[in-house]
Parts: C-alpha cells; structure tokens; sequence
C-alpha cells in the first residue's frame, strides 16, 4: 500500500518487554516499537526486548487489537558483524512487523532491497536534521517517516514539513538526550561500550555507587565519576550528559550538558499536530508496565480529546513527571540552545 | 615465499576543531605548507556554523598557501546542519565542482549525488554495505569514526583496497565525542549559542571539564565535546598500513604537529621504532594523555602498551 493515508497524532509506544507491549496495546497505543536481544537495537540491556518467538506472538496480539508493531534496528552494524542486523531485519519481515526504524545508511539499503514492499522509519539515531538530509533517505531507500532529532523548535518543524515528502514523528514525552543522537560516543570512551555499535548508554556494568569519607555518594561510569551527592541527595542515575563536572568559570561544579530533566511536550500537542507532525514517540522501553499503563493511556486520552476539538485535562499529563523536573527542550525555544 | 610490503599510508591533517582566530590559523598553516611532511589538509568550518566567517576570512590564502607548499587541500563541511544557513553552506560547496569536498552531514549528500566526494568521520560509515551504498553515488574516499575497533577498521580497508577507495583513520589528537544543538562553551558563562560573544576564541585548547574528585575528563569546543586524551595510534602505525589503510589523520593540537607529523611520517615509512615515537609523542603532550582505548575494543580513555 504505497499511498496509505498520512497518519494523525498515532501514539507511538515503547515495548521493552511482550508484557510492556501487551500493556501498551491495551492502554490504546496506535503503535508500539520494540527490538531482539542483541545489539541490533539501541536499548540493549538485560532483561529487555524480545526473542523471535515472542515478537511473533507480540505482533499477533497487536494485530489483533488493530495497533502497528515497529521494529527498531536503529544502530550501526560494525564492518564483521552486518549479518546480525540484517538476518533481524528478515526475520522482522518474515514476522510481519510494519515498520522497520533504522538509522545505519547500509540496514536501509537491504532493508529497501530485500523488503520492497515495508515500510522504513529513519531513526533519530540517523540525526536527520534538515529537508536535505530527510530528502537523501526518502530518494534513497523510500523512507516513510522521520523522527526528529529533539533539536528543533516548533516552527523549524513546519517549516521541514513541506519540504519533505514523507511523515514526520516527534518525541514528546521521556528521557532527554542531550547529544545529537547516532553521534555520542561518550559512553564508549568511558567504558568501552558503544552506543552506536553496540546499543548501550551507561551500561549498569559499568556502574558504581561509591560512599565517600565524607558521607557524601559518588556515582561513577567506568572511570570516571559523573556526580556527587550530598548524604540527604537522591542519587540519579550516572549518564555522562547529566553529569556535574568543574570547569575554570565553574569551579564549583555544575550541570554542564543538561540538568537531569525529563521531556514532557504534553501542552505543545495541538501545535506540533498543526505543524506537521503525524506521530508521537514516548520514550521509555526501560520502563515498568505500570508506568507505560499511566503513560500511555493519559496521552491516549489527550490526543482523543485534540482530535475531538477539546482542551486535554493538563493536569492529568503534568502529573506524569510529578516530583521531577521537566523541559520543553528545544521544542518551545531556540533560547534553550 | 615473497612478501609485499603494504604500502606506505598518506599522512593528512584533518579540520581546526577548536575557534582559532584568522592570524592564528595563517600562521599554523604556513608552517604546515613548509615543514610538515603532510601529503593533505582539510579545512573549513566543521563544528560551529556561527564561527565560519571567522574561518572563510583566512582561507583563500590559506589555500593557496598549502597549495603552494604541495599539499592537496580538501574543503570539510559542517558536521550538523540545522539553520538555514548551514543548509545553504553545505549545499554551496558541494556544488562548487573546483573544490575537492569531504560531507560531514547526509545534507550534502543530496546535492552531492553522483559528483566525487570524500565522506568525512562524522558520516558514520561503520561497514561495508554502508561504503559501497556511498560509492554507488560518488564517494571515493572514506575517513572511518574515531570509535572504530581495530577488526573492523581491517574489513573496510581490505574491502576499500578492492573497490579502489581511499580509507582514511584517525590516528592522532582528540577524538571528536559528541556534538549537540547546545552550545557548551555559551552555557557554562550564563549564555545561549545564539547571544555567545565567541566565548569559545579564548579556549584554543578546549575548554576542559573536571569531575568533581578532580580528574580531567572531556574538553568542550562549542556544541561539540571532545575527549580530554589524544588518540595516538603511533603503535599501530604497522598494523593499519598492513591493513590497507590509505590515510591517516592528524587533528590539530596545541602542541607542535609539525613535530607531531614528523613522528608519524618516521613511522609509516619504518624509519622510527614505535616505542620511541611513542615516547616523543608522550613529551611532546605534555601534560595530555594519550589514548589508543576505541582501537583495541577497551574504553576510549585507555592507553594500551603494545606487547613486546
């Protein structure tokens, strides 16, 4: 069906686990995106994604349900290891996945090959970030839809909107990555594993909570310590974007990346739907089936409402990251750069 | 049973990452013109679109000057492309057929379709399938992500030397980390990239970020970080030629890289034991780490001693 009709405001939803999916589909997901066991997919952790037997099991049961399983092989297969990725990526198709999410130049071109007839997502991992560069992959492997790196405004995004030819998918809600994704290797110079090849951010391998004489706790990523926090503090979790570190004008330390903030685009929802944007991406595969429960289904009912022509109830979404601080990133703002 | 000896790499120098001023960039390269046993320069603007008047002020000369010392003079282009007039710069140069180009952004890619072009380390070009999809439209030259391992660096060079592309790897000074919308440098003095005052002209080395029990960890240039060691795979010099790799890449340091190139010129041609230029590279640092950790599959960070 090469001409389907554009999508509107499709929630798209994480599934770390067939259980989080089954969650996902139940609380009204229009789609959810998952990945195997291995580091064909950016959220390789333990004890996360999906054996072949269970995405079959998983698609059927979305499919049942009228929701779209997307598949994500959106890292980059290191020359030795490309079998891996595309062996996913058929049986991905041979499964009936309806969407591959990709961001490596060579999974596209198989992909685009092998599987005519599948419809490709590019990846924020491929960090198109202008018309030329979405138009290069469109021409390229057809791709279908994009999803944004979180770097610009609103009306950055509108303006992309016409002059791309395929749909446009928006993170509106999770973790914030502060680096140009598909282009950190931050994690790799600290412990060895790469994000890109291998699928890791801050392995939890690689991470250690330290009591210091002080009373004080370090948190530390390999060899490097990324924060430290006061006996009353919470500790966060040690991503090198999230860090304090001293600098000559800072030398008291400070969040020199990012404060650890999370992405919360609840109140932008009617204005990214006119600019443009066919899909919304939640971010969180890591996360408990209760949270994708109450995640998943306030937005369901928030989009339900924009569609209708009805204000959402913004307490509902607001509360979503209560006791945590939250950003409009640089969806509001160019100020934020 | 005959052995050929692999061939003798290029020495190149890759883009000025950090924002050094006109004056200090015409003085850096005619020294390189000069003295610097560099087969090949990349110049141009790669970082921060904001600083790229600054940059094309000194470069007709600098051009002509390199050109004038006999090297080849290859034009990078910008690493992220966003605002308008980073789209407009890309898509002007790799219009400009009298330049030699290398893309740094799937931006230039679109104008670039079926001209040559040089694919630069900020492509992600990790395999082969990658590579050959680039050829396909005109690439004939590859310079691999610094984070690159060391088997896999061998099956690009081997499958390069089969198609008769140029596969060019980093093999000297700070690798380039990660790049951002932000501006780093902006922030940590209470400003935003678009009201910056050039804050980062007064970091020519960097501005380095600490962790809090006191260990240098990464430097800022911008909306770019970059590692606070330099990569230095003066060991594997050997090993990256025996590979098939064309080229290697030496990034521009606060340190004498005329020096720097010599050591690197001994090495590729066998005149210097890599334990000494190691050394010399060591002295010549100073107090700068370096690092060979992303090659041999262990943290980037990390300074392997090569096995007797």
């Amino acid at each position: 069906m090469p001409f389907d009709e554009p999508a509107i405001a499709e929630l798209v939803c994480p599934a770390g686990t067939p259980a989080a999916l089954r969650t996902a589909v139940d609380a009204g997901a229009d789609a959810v995106y998952c990945g195997f066991q291995n580091e064909t997919n950016a959220r390789n952790f333990p004890g996360l994604n999906f054996t072949p037997e269970e995405l079959e099991a998983s698609v059927a049961y979305a499919h049942d349900r009228g929701a779209k399983v997307l598949l994500a092989l959106n890292t980059y297969p290191p020359a030795g290891r490309f079998a891996l990725w595309r062996d996913a990526a058929d049986t991905g198709a041979r499964l009936g996945v309806d969407a591959f999410i990709v961001a490596d130049i060579g999974v596209a071109a198989h992909i685009a090959r092998a599987h005519p007839g599948k419809r490709l997502h590019l990846s924020v991992q491929a960090a198109a970030s202008s018309p030329e560069a979405i138009r290069y992959y469109c021409n390229e492997f057809g791709v279908r839809r994009v999803v944004l790196p979180r770097i610009l405004t609103i009306p950055e995004i509108r303006k992309i909107k016409r002059e791309i030819p395929c749909e446009i998918e928006t993170f509106i809600f999770g973790n914030h990555g502060l680096m140009v994704e598909g282009r950190c290797s931050l994690t790799n110079y600290a412990t060895g594993c790469s994000t890109n090849m291998d699928g890791v951010c801050s392995p939890a391998a690689d991470v250690e909570y330290a009591r210091e004489e002080d009373g004080s706790l370090s948190t530390r990523l390999g060899a490097f310590t990324i924060d430290r926090f006061g006996p009353g503090d919470t500790a966060g979790y040690p991503t090198i974007c999230k860090g304090r570190y001293l600098a000559p004008a800072r030398p008291e330390g400070y969040y020199a990346f990012e404060e650890p903030v999370s992405l919360n685009l609840s109140q932008l929802l009617p204005e990214l739907i006119d600019a443009g944007v066919n899909a919304f991406k939640i971010e969180g595969r890591q996360r408990s089936r209760s949270y994708i429960r109450t995640v998943v289904s306030t937005f369901r009912d928030a989009v339900d409402d924009i569609r209708a022509g009805v204000l959402p109830d913004m307490a509902d979404l607001l509360a979503l990251t209560e006791g945590q601080k939250q950003t409009q990133g640089a969806f509001e703002t160019k100020k934020w750069r | 049973m005959t052995q050929t000896r692999p061939a003798r790499a290029a020495l190149t120098l890759g883009p000025i990452a950090y924002h050094w001023s006109p004056r200090i960039r015409r003085d850096f390269y005619a020294r390189i013109a000069d003295e610097a046993p560099i087969d090949a320069v990349y110049v141009g603007e790669v970082v921060c679109s904001k600083r790229a008047p600054f940059v094309e002020d000194a470069l007709p000369e600098v051009v002509e000057r390199l050109r004038r010392g006999g090297k080849r003079v290859i034009h990078s282009s910008l690493a992220e492309v966003m605002l308008p007039r980073e789209r407009k710069a890309t898509a002007a140069l790799v219009a400009e057929d009298a330049l030699e180009v290398e893309i740094n952004n799937a931006a230039g890619l679109l104008g670039a379709d079926g001209r040559r072009h040089r694919i630069g380390p900020f492509m992600n070009v990790y395999n082969a399938e990658t590579l050959d999809e680039l050829v396909r439209r005109g690439a004939e030259h590859v310079c691999l992500p610094v984070e690159m391992r060391a088997p896999s660096i061998a099956l690009m060079a081997a499958r390069g030397q089969q198609i008769g592309v140029g596969i060019e790897v980093q093999v000297f000074g700070r690798a380039p980390l990660a790049t951002s919308a932000r501006c780093y440098h902006a922030r940590a003095h209470g400003r935003t990239k678009d009201n910056c005052r050039f804050l980062c002209e007064k970091d020519r080395d960097g501005m380095p970020l600490t962790t809090r029990d006191g260990s240098p960890f990464l430097r800022v240039n911008g909306i770019q970080t970059l590692s606070e060691t330099y990569v230095a795979l003066g060991d594997e010099v050997a090993a990256l030629q025996a590979m098939g790799v064309s080229h290697l890449r030496l990034m521009p340091e606060l340190v004498d890289m005329v020096a720097v190139a010599r050591l690197f010129d001994g090495l590729r041609c066998g005149t210097m034991a890599p334990d000494e230029a190691t050394a010399r590279l060591a002295e010549l640092s100073a107090r700068t780490p370096l690092s060979n950790g992303f090659y041999h599959g262990k943290p980037g960070h990390r300074h392997l001693v090569a096995q007797a």
